[in-house]
């Protein structure tokens, strides 16, 4: 991954609003976003990030705040005026035109000479690996979804726009091809020092390509940051739920030792350890979340020095592919998902099954604690 | 005993090809008893020598359809088709900007528009052509609102004239212009104009390089639904033009009735058929092609 260029922000959104009717889409929302950055709006449906996205177009104007583009004041600017380019969700080529002619539409727009025209909807096209002998002269409704794709992408990178807006652009490719996409547009953002704004509601794409991430909620960040720190660190319940598969557990806080608090479940009174955190008090409702990778599974009764063990029973074993997800269902109903490597193979065959008892111990560091929302 | 049901599941047939036809007969006879066999008569009526009473008598000619290329009716023929070309160009430049406006028409109003533009179509076109005389005439509402303005002295011929005929073509064929180019208009997807905006288009651009292209389909189909009753209109010319402005649907009428010629009305008919065979297959030709653009 590489860091971003320092300097002056690209893209500053700052106490941006946005309303439809009593329906709040955008709330008071700031962000600065640095040249080069591949930078996603991760969120689900209704959580306002395509709204921003076309607040930055241009295609919707902020109720409140100002939108900055390139370090100039863009409000009242038209989309073609603000140096973005976009590809949008469903591609919106235009059907009756060629691959050639939706490429070099723009640019015919801004009257460019035919043979500079021509040159440059041939290296945007070869850019995004379609052989313009090949594709110049079909039409859209002879193309697959992700010759689509390519495309609309040519289509905006061929004005060789700063800015690049993508809304869930491989939302309609399946698995494979949108894989190998990511890749690619990964290196064309690289490649070209164009700085990607990347909307998309999956995380693992957002994980997989981006920057720096910002997780959005009703309107608002949820939580903003590289997607180690996202994944990692959680802030709240929302960004460790929605973000990869996360156990949450719930206790009030004992008392402090150092930096740890021990904290006790209810339910079966099992006490674990925690980092202090800032929300943490004696009697304070504590919740932490543990990736079901960072457990492990123990047999019963073995000593486990320096983590927190918690036991339960095994209540099913999912196989995963490359790890077995060992549900374990601790006292009081609420049940815990233990990411297993190294079983489940043909060696080394699944050990737990259903209703075995069962130890799980992770690391006291590895308890993130997180705030309600 | 089989129950009702049972038996009746008997009746149909077993497999997709057999159900196919099962399902298309009724419409199908239909068909046969009251076009196909109607068409073969009158067919058959325009190569037969006229009668002397109206009828006809055994024989075949091509009398009646050489006599058509008299410049007397070639004249009519040739009227029919600038009219109807006309009232079709009419219909679009006055058409298009409704649909557009139905099209982008917030939903709450998008409904009662399109209410309004078929409501005329609830009452007999008989009716209607009616009311524009008493619209139109001499003494009709049009000229006394000019006098009594003071705009005019004497009442306007209108009635009775090419322009009286026109008038009451592009009213009777204005709504099938307007409804299928809403359709196409009302299917456009918006992201394509925004595509569009993004790349630097400006609203006339827009308008001329992706809304009109794609609204080409709707405007093709609303040609054909004018153009083609326009070729066979008989109604207005007749009420509105007087006995002056012959079109081929009149020169049917008359030669079925007032001369009693069957066979060269049968004639005339076909001719007008080849006529709307003609403007059809144009457009089919023009579809096809688009569709392979559109596909």
């Amino acid at each position: 991954m590489t860091a971003p260029a320092a300097g002056p922000p690209v893209v500053e959104l700052i106490h941006i609003s946005k309303r439809f009717g009593h329906v709040v889409a955008v709330d008071d929302l700031s962000l600065e976003i640095q040249s080069r950055e591949f930078f996603s709006l991760l969120g689900p449906s209704g959580c306002g990030k395509t709204t921003t996205l076309r607040l930055l177009a241009g295609f919707e104007t902020p109720d409140n705040g100002e939108i900055r583009l390139l370090g100039e004041p863009a409000n009242q600017k038209r989309p073609y005026q603000r140096g973005v380019g976009m590809v949008f969700q469903n591609y919106a080529l235009f059907p009756h035109l060629t691959v050639a002619r939706n490429v070099s539409f723009g640019l015919e727009q801004q009257k460019i000479p035919r043979p500079v025209a021509d040159d440059r909807v041939r290296r945007a096209l070869q850019l995004v690996r379609l052989d313009p002998k090949l594709f110049a002269d079909r039409l859209p409704g002879q193309l697959s979804g992700g010759q689509r794709q390519r495309v609309a992408l040519a289509r905006a990178l061929v004005l060789q726009p700063a800015i690049l807006l993508l809304d869930e652009p491989l939302g309609a490719i399946d698995l494979q091809l949108r894989k190998e996409m990511q890749l690619e547009l990964k290196a064309l953002n690289q490649h070209l020092g164009t700085t990607f704004v990347y909307v998309t509601h999956d995380q693992e794409e957002a994980l997989t390509m981006s920057d720096r991430i910002a997780v959005m909620n009703h309107g608002k960040v949820a939580q903003l940051g590289t997607p180690v720190e996202i994944y990692e660190n959680p802030r709240t319940t929302f960004v460790a739920r929605f973000i990869g598969e996360s156990n949450l557990l719930e206790g009030s806080a004992h008392r402090r030792q150092g930096n740890n608090w021990s904290v006790v479940l209810p339910d079966h009174g099992q006490e674990i350890q925690v980092p202090h955190h800032s929300s943490i008090h004696a009697g304070a409702l504590v919740r932490v979340v543990v990736r079901p990778e960072w457990m492990q599974l123990l047999p019963p009764g073995e000593l486990a020095p320096g983590l927190n063990t918690v036991t339960g029973s095994v209540r099913e074993t999912l196989y995963a592919g490359p790890a077995v997800h060992v549900v374990v269902e601790l006292p009081g109903s609420k049940s815990v998902s233990v990411a297993v490597h190294r079983e489940g193979q043909l060696a080394k065959p699944i050990r737990w099954e259903r209703g075995d008892p069962t130890l799980i111990a992770w690391h006291p560091q590895d308890s993130r604690v997180v705030t309600e929302d | 005993m089989p129950s009702l049901t049972r038996r009746m599941r008997t009746w149909i047939p077993r497999s997709p090809e057999q159900r196919g036809w099962a399902l298309l007969a009724p419409g199908g006879v239909w068909l046969l008893a009251f076009f196909l066999v109607p068409l073969l008569i009158m067919l058959a009526y325009s190569l037969m020598p006229r009668g002397i009473y109206g009828g006809v008598v055994p024989g075949l000619t091509f009398e009646h359809y050489a006599r058509f290329f008299d410049p007397v009716y070639l004249t009519v023929v040739q009227r029919t088709f600038m009219w109807s070309l006309g009232c079709t160009l009419f219909c679009l430049l006055l058409g298009y900007p409704v649909a557009y406006a139905i099209a982008h028409a917030g939903s709450r109003w998008r409904n009662r528009l399109l209410l309004l533009v078929i409501l005329p179509l609830w009452t007999s076109f008989l009716v209607r052509t009616f009311a524009l005389i008493f619209l139109m005439r001499d003494t009709g509402l049009i000229n006394t609102w000019l006098m009594k303005a003071g705009i005019i002295d004497e009442p306007l011929v209108i009635l009775y004239t090419p322009v009286a005929v026109m008038a009451g073509l592009v009213y009777g064929f204005l709504p099938f212009m307007i409804l299928p180019i809403y359709a196409s208009l009302e299917r456009l997807d918006r992201s394509l104009l925004e595509a569009a905006e993004m790349l630097g288009a400006s609203p006339r651009a827009r308008f001329i390089r992706v809304t009109l292209p794609l609204s080409l389909p709707g405007i093709m189909a609303g040609c054909v639904l004018v153009f083609i009753p326009a070729l066979g209109s008989f109604l207005t010319p007749d009420l509105l033009g007087g006995a002056k402005q012959l079109m081929i649907g009149n020169l049917v009428q008359n030669q079925f009735t007032a001369a009693r010629n069957w066979p060269f009305g049968a004639a005339a008919s076909f001719i007008v058929m080849a006529l709307v065979l003609a403007a059809v297959l144009v457009y089919l030709g023009t579809r096809d092609r688009r569709e392979v653009a559109l596909r």
